[in-house]
């Protein structure tokens, strides 16, 4: 006789939690290696990671885990915004005493909004330093060229976020910046003003008219700002994110050197030979698969599955990351200066850190220093896959002709022609103290950002013909303008005061 | 589509590039579906890019109403509170120049016998002439007006040639 209803569901229910866990999980437990590898691939979110990575992967030097930093950067920014959307009101009248609220009266709120702004911090230094990273182990090359464009696209994004949360606590501090900002966007009008274009052809104005929906920064610019940094920017982030993550992939996992097998000791656990030196089974889905020398007749000694040793590696680099946060923002409030006020300018109004190379650039030309110059590095940037298409030193570091001396003399190279430029424009002034009538063109074409960026490419020219490789060319340049933008930074930073007069430290700054 | 290759490849081998093969009707349609939607997607997009170009936008009014303090030297600059204009007098008459850095917006002050610029360090003269920094133009005169009773209008939205004066 069979059991009663009763009895079933009795036992059905003492069966939930498994029956539960079964139904999620869709495969069994990962305790053996096929396990494991359908717990990797039959999961939405794991399955972005291959079901086995070479052990290269897991040395600290090949990717000191900044990837998953700026990842884990942005997932601590994604919650702790969504935690202030509770009390943020982006209207002028309310926006500043809202987020006061939120720094002096909402529990944990000072807590939270300093989290967000720390964590949004070391997104940015980590992205450019996870740039650096590919950049140096020469890891941009063929297959991965496309995922080094997508890579440029999340770096604009992730600099728009930034910029685009400085106007929301609507004080002097972010009023300023998005003055200067909007202004800069405005600033093609400094070329077409000089041809006399400007009252047909006014892509300066439109651009800034667009970006503040008036004429003036209002309450339409700060909707829009907190549009932007709340739903447009992040999105697109995230989606760009996805195929970022995915193209790694799909392009054979991290770039490694050629003879990195044998560099590597073997798999500290054990291994199913699953290819032999004489394959009894077809293989047409492996030769779909990109890449020159598909895994035929090759055992995966050198590799270990993802589940559970790469999310392992994941989760220690998210906690450290999260780790960092926490106690940046136990150390430093976030910032609130006085309400905003449109009579009454900062001074110094500077930017935040990542801009004031930037802002040092644009007090000698709006355009150039920031509009030009960007475009420019920002295009260079993103060609470089495609005009080095050279495969020596791939994921080593400082791999190519030249290596560590070639990059350590650019070095040398930029930080000292930086200097020099800059300490001529501080010293003795520019063309417009020297020759007051000069036309507003050659200022704008001829100023110390223009001249850097012109002895930097002429170097990297240099390089590219002594060194007879593209690759050394893409060593000085980039390592030349790594240096000129921290330097730049460091001068906007430290050396610069009220109205951007040369001070050797804040502490000599005039009394106001 | 796939059955009517064999003979398409026939066509591609005969065919040079003044004589191309003819279009299949399935094909043709096909594409012409294809690209009407395209251009149905490009109207839409061109359509949505309008809407953050509001056709009318809300700005304070940019024209006011100043009376200059009796004890205002010759040549020297008065700033209306909550104005960014300097206005003028001298014995030729009354003027006014925007304190807005035509640089990048910052709001310039006076100082010595001059303008100077915060953000980013542009010195002007206090006819607006640019004497250093990042400034692309001199800042611009705007149109005054009397207003009777010793009072004059600016205008902030009008700019006028330098040197332009009123006189009572």
């Amino acid at each position: 006789m069979s059991a009663t209803g009763m009895q079933r569901f009795g036992a059905n229910l003492r069966a939930l939690p498994q029956t539960l866990r079964e139904a999620v999980s869709r495969t069994g437990p990962p305790t053996t290696d096929r396990g494991r590898s359908s717990f990797v691939f039959s999961n939405l979110f794991l399955h972005l990671h291959s079901v086995r990575v070479h052990l290269w992967t897991f040395r600290w030097s090949t990717t000191w885990g900044l990837g998953i930093a700026a990842l884990s950067a942005f997932l601590v920014t994604l919650v702790t915004g969504i935690l202030l959307m509770f009390y943020y009101k982006p209207y002028p009248e309310a926006a500043y005493w809202s987020v006061k609220d939120i720094h002096f009266v909402v529990p944990t709120g000072k807590f939270i909004r300093n989290i967000h702004r720390w964590a949004a911090q070391v997104m940015v230094f980590v992205v450019f330093a996870h740039m650096a990273r590919i950049f140096y182990t020469a890891s941009y090359r063929k297959p991965r060229e496309f995922n080094w464009v997508v890579g440029m696209g999340l770096l604009v994004l992730t600099l728009g976020l930034s910029f685009t949360g400085y106007l929301l606590p609507w004080d002097q501090l972010a009023y300023w910046a998005i003055t200067i900002g909007a202004n800069i966007a405005q600033s093609p009008r400094e070329i077409t003003d000089a041809l006399g274009w400007t009252s047909h052809f006014d892509p300066g104005g439109m651009v800034k008219f667009i970006l503040l929906g008036s004429e003036e920064i209002g309450e339409e610019a700060l909707i829009r700002f907190y549009l932007l940094h709340v739903m447009l920017l992040p999105l697109l982030l995230g989606v760009l994110l996805g195929v970022h993550f995915w193209r790694i992939r799909k392009d054979g996992g991290l770039a490694r050197p050629a003879d990195a097998d044998r560099r590597v000791a073997d798999s500290p656990v054990p291994v199913q030979p699953v290819f032999t030196d004489a394959p009894r089974k077809t293989y047409h889905l492996a030769a779909l698969v990109r890449g020159t020398s598909p895994a035929v007749g090759r055992a995966p000694e050198k590799t270990v599955p993802a589940m559970p040793h790469l999310f392992y590696a994941e989760l220690a680099v998210f906690m450290l990351t999260v780790l960092v946060c926490l106690a940046l923002s136990l150390v430093s409030d976030a910032p609130l200066k006085e309400l905003a006020n449109p009579a009454v300018p900062e001074n110094p109004a500077k930017a935040p850190w990542y801009f004031l190379g930037l802002q040092e650039l644009v007090a000698y030309s709006a355009f150039m220093g920031g509009m030009g110059l960007p475009t420019l590095v920002l295009l260079g940037l993103t060609l470089i896959p495609l005009l080095d298409r050279e495969t020596e030193g791939t994921g080593e570091w400082f791999g190519g002709p030249g290596g560590l001396p070639l990059v350590l003399r650019s070095a040398v190279f930029g930080i000292a022609t930086v200097i020099a430029i800059e300490a001529v424009a501080i010293r003795f002034g520019w063309l417009r103290e020297w020759f007051p009538d000069i036309p507003q063109l050659v200022v704008t074409f001829v100023n110390p950002g223009t001249l850097l960026a012109l002895a930097y490419a002429a170097y990297s020219l240099l390089c590219v013909k002594r060194y007879d490789s593209t690759r050394a060319g893409a060593l000085a340049l980039f390592t030349c303008f790594l240096c000129g933008f921290v330097v730049l930074t460091i001068v906007g930073v430290h050396f610069r005061g009220p109205n951007w007069h040369f001070f050797w430290s804040p502490a000599d700054w005039p009394a106001h | 589509m796939s059955q009517t290759r064999p003979a398409e490849s026939v066509h591609a081998a005969e065919s040079s590039r003044l004589a191309p093969p003819p279009v299949a009707r399935r094909d043709f349609l096909g594409l012409a579906a294809l690209w009407s939607a395209v251009a149905a997607l490009g109207v839409a997009a061109i359509g949505a890019l309008r809407l953050p170009r509001a056709a009318v936008v809300p700005v304070p009014s940019r024209k006011f109403r100043v009376t200059l303090p009796e004890t205002l030297a010759a040549g020297e600059p008065f700033s209306p509170p909550g104005r960014s204009v300097a206005v003028f007098r001298d014995a030729s008459g009354v003027w006014a120049i925007s304190t807005i850095c035509t640089h990048l917006g910052c709001i310039v002050k006076q100082e010595g016998s001059g303008f100077a610029c915060p953000c980013h360090g542009s010195l002007f003269k206090l006819d607006g002439a640019v004497t250093k920094g990042p400034a692309p133009k001199a800042l611009p005169w705007l149109a005054v007006s009397v207003a009777g009773g010793g009072a004059y209008m600016v205008d902030e939205s009008e700019v006028v040639a330098p040197g332009t004066k009123v006189t009572t």
